[in-house]
């Protein structure tokens, strides 16, 4: 490759993105781009209507070639999504993939600015100029390669889990499944029958036990929790409990399968356990055969779509219509009653399954949010919005459908990982459509239902997905770090140790010269480029590649010295 | 949130935000996703974690003109790199009485944490943050370079 931008060459080319509409319809992408021809160091600047697309990423590869550019800056999304496909543009058309620089014009100016487009535009000059003032500091760096222990650990051996640890180990890569209880099978030990293909919940989950059991590659540690992760993609350091032995595995990548929890629904329509229960209890006796109702009915979303749990648990409408029906196939007179809100039975099988319902005389009754059904002495008074009159049932049995919640330990599981939890208390993916059943962390992935309610074959889909994905870097056996990552100069530091003391990656160390001084070093591979160490250096001899302080000084310097501003109206 | 009409007293403040590229960036960009509105008045610096962020920078711009400053980074224990924030906490600590002293006044300055998936706080603080250095007027104090 050639180190492009060595010596003081600085040619700087700007691709403004229209992204169709998205920033061009809310801002005048071309004042930004006549603005940018009038920086320092600019030499070239194009609008793409699209520029990660096809057609713009041939421009920029084209421009670098043909207009000899040294640096490229794009203005369009939000380099969180964007950056590595740019970078990659950068580098099949032979310019050091870190000498490219993303502005944000989207995401933070035009969709959050679209009733000022005066504002917006302004806005989005300044961030051009910011970057580009970085992008003519930037250094060409090389990606720092890193060995990959071709080995998998799983959190949780339920469906999820089960299916991942089959599926890496038909790759051939050991797997090491790490499961709390005494057993595998998670969830389908409380589950009697699945759906959509009515097979009794304990066949499937002998079947998975079994599937695991053929493979050697795979050590199923029941009775056992982990305790500590240490480490980074390639080779995670993990510290494993089971009972009082205490293990220790090295893996390159980690798989998380915990599942979620069901809402108990203490304080609801009188949930009791024994007249009124939840939809898991009924399984429980349905497989024990020991459910006696004559009468029954379902109230839908208790516990879900309200202010504490604003989200759709997605699986509570199938499980009320495949247990209703099991109710209704064995017993046809019975009555039985499913009070809703909203009935979600999406695709195919789903819906035929409602119809079907229907059809067996299954009676449905839509109540409202504001107005929900009183259940008092076997007696539940609803309002039937689709009647819009006022409905006395009397039955045995109310049973409850609650949603999937949170596992209790997920922020334990969080902090153990570093991982994120989203805003209804899921562990959070890096990207839903981009980077779907992976972390941002690198080599950490997720499936099941601990990422959101998830019924059985989506959990397979997604436990699929996670074992595909921890397969690429372990298949390909090394991984690039980015060289976003401290360095010291030996020269500035006066060897006090803050750095050592403070950083939690042990990346900088302190060595003894010849001469006796000591000096701070980092390790690149074990430094995770926060920057921290920099900030905090007395001496500002640390310095943090791609934020380096003279890069973020540039952009906060021209940012407030040309500052523009919209004129106000009067 | 509904945009700024027309800022009080046709003042439109300078405000420099350093925002963590894992938590409160992501955050931001969230809240475009969601198109919530706030005004433009704000010019983000991303850097990886919130313990990047150098005291002097913030020095730095207000000592440029800067009419406020914001500091995010991911909530404790949310922090990619673990501790980073914590960092920017004893950083921030000890920056807010060199400024209190510079006589700054306190609506100028601020360190929030916002996480990836709160674009509704990130556009909350960012509102409230603007209407309040806008009711300060610009920063009178401070030697332009």
């Amino acid at each position: 490759m050639i180190a492009a931008g060595s010596g003081d060459r600085c040619r700087i080319g700007v691709f403004v993105c229209h992204c169709g509409r998205n920033i061009a319809g809310y801002l005048d992408t071309a004042a930004v781009a006549d603005y940018a021809r009038t920086l320092p160091g600019v030499v070239y600047v194009s609008e793409n209507h699209y520029s990660c697309s096809e057609p713009g990423m041939k421009e920029i590869g084209r421009a670098i070639r043909e207009e000899d550019l040294t640096r490229v800056v794009v203005a369009a999304c939000t380099p969180r999504t964007h950056e590595p496909l740019f970078r990659k543009t950068c580098a099949d058309a032979d310019l050091n993939p870190y000498l490219f620089e993303f502005v944000n014009i989207r995401e933070q100016c035009s969709w959050v600015h679209s009733k000022d487009r005066a504002a917006a535009t302004c806005k989005a000059m300044d961030l051009v100029r910011m970057g580009v003032a970085k992008a003519a500091l930037l250094e060409p760096a090389e990606a720092i390669q890193v060995e990959v222990t071709p080995a998998a650990l799983i959190i949780g051996g339920g469906v999820a889990g089960m299916t991942a640890a089959v599926s890496l180990a038909r790759r051939g890569f050991p797997v090491c499944l790490v499961e709390r209880k005494q057993e595998l099978g998670g969830r389908l030990h409380d589950l009697n029958l699945v759906y959509p293909v009515a097979e009794k919940a304990d066949d499937l989950r002998d079947r998975l036990q079994k599937n695991v059991a053929k493979y050697e590659k795979i050590e199923v540690l029941t009775g056992a929790g982990v305790t500590a992760v240490n480490g980074f993609i390639g080779h995670f350091e993990v510290e494993i409990e089971q009972g009082k032995k205490k293990l220790s595995r090295t893996v390159g990548t980690i798989i998380v399968a915990t599942g979620a929890d069901v809402l108990v629904p203490e304080g609801m329509y009188g949930y009791d356990g024994h007249q009124v229960i939840t939809q898991l209890e009924l399984e429980a006796q349905l497989r024990a055969g020991t459910f006696a109702g004559e009468s029954v009915a379902m109230i839908q979303c208790a516990g879900a779509r309200n202010q504490e749990r604003s989200y759709c648990s997605k699986i509570c409408c199938f499980t009320a219509l495949k247990n209703a029906m099991q109710l209704k196939t064995a017993r046809p007179e019975m009555p039985l009653y499913i009070l809703y809100r909203d009935l979600q039975t999406h695709g195919l099988k789903y819906e035929a399954f409602l119809n079907e319902a229907r059809e067996k005389g299954i009676q449905f009754v839509r109540y409202s949010a504001d107005d929900p059904p009183q259940v008092a002495g076997g007696v539940i008074r609803v309002r039937d919005l689709n009647l819009n009159r006022e409905l006395t049932l009397a039955v045995d049995i109310v049973v409850l459908s609650t949603p999937l919640v949170p596992r209790h330990d997920t922020r334990e599981l969080s902090h153990l990982l570093r991982v994120p939890v989203g805003e209804n208390g899921f562990l959070l993916e890096a990207h839903a459509q981009l980077r779907p059943v992976e972390f941002a962390t690198d080599g950490v992935y997720i499936c099941g239902a601990a990422l959101w309610p998830a019924d059985i074959s989506e959990s397979i889909f997604q436990a699929q997905a996670a074992a595909a994905k921890a397969a690429i870097p372990m298949g390909q056996g090394l991984v690039s770090v980015e060289p976003i990552t401290c360095q010291v100069r030996p020269e500035l530091c006066r060897g006090c140790g803050l750095c050592e003391q403070i950083c939690e990656f042990h990346a900088p160390g302190l060595t003894i010269l010849q001469n006796g001084t000591r000096v701070a070093a980092i390790n690149e591979v074990l430094c995770k480029g926060c920057g921290t160490c920099a900030a905090m250096c007395p001496t500002n001899a640390i310095v943090a590649r791609q934020f380096t302080d003279r890069q973020l000084l540039s952009m906060l310097t021209t940012a407030l010295r040309d500052w523009h501003a919209p004129a106000v109206k009067e | 949130m509904a945009p700024k009409k027309k800022d009080s007293n046709g003042f439109h403040p300078r405000i420099v935000v350093f925002a963590c590229n894992w938590c409160s960036y992501a955050g931001a960009d969230l809240a475009g996703v969601s198109r919530l509105q706030y005004p433009a008045d704000i010019r983000v610096i991303r850097t990886m974690c919130s313990g990047r962020v150098n005291p002097a920078f913030i020095l730095k711009a207000f000592k440029m003109g800067a009419d406020g400053v914001l500091w995010t980074g991911c909530h404790f224990g949310d922090c990619h790199y673990m501790f980073g924030n914590y960092r920017a906490e004893e950083n921030y600590q000890r920056l807010a009485k060199i400024l209190d002293l510079l006589g700054i006044e306190k609506e100028r300055y601020g360190l929030e944490w916002i996480s990836a998936a709160e674009g509704q706080r990130w556009s909350r603080i960012i509102n409230e943050f603007v209407e309040n250095v806008q009711k300060l007027g610009p920063k009178k104090l401070g030697v332009k370079s």
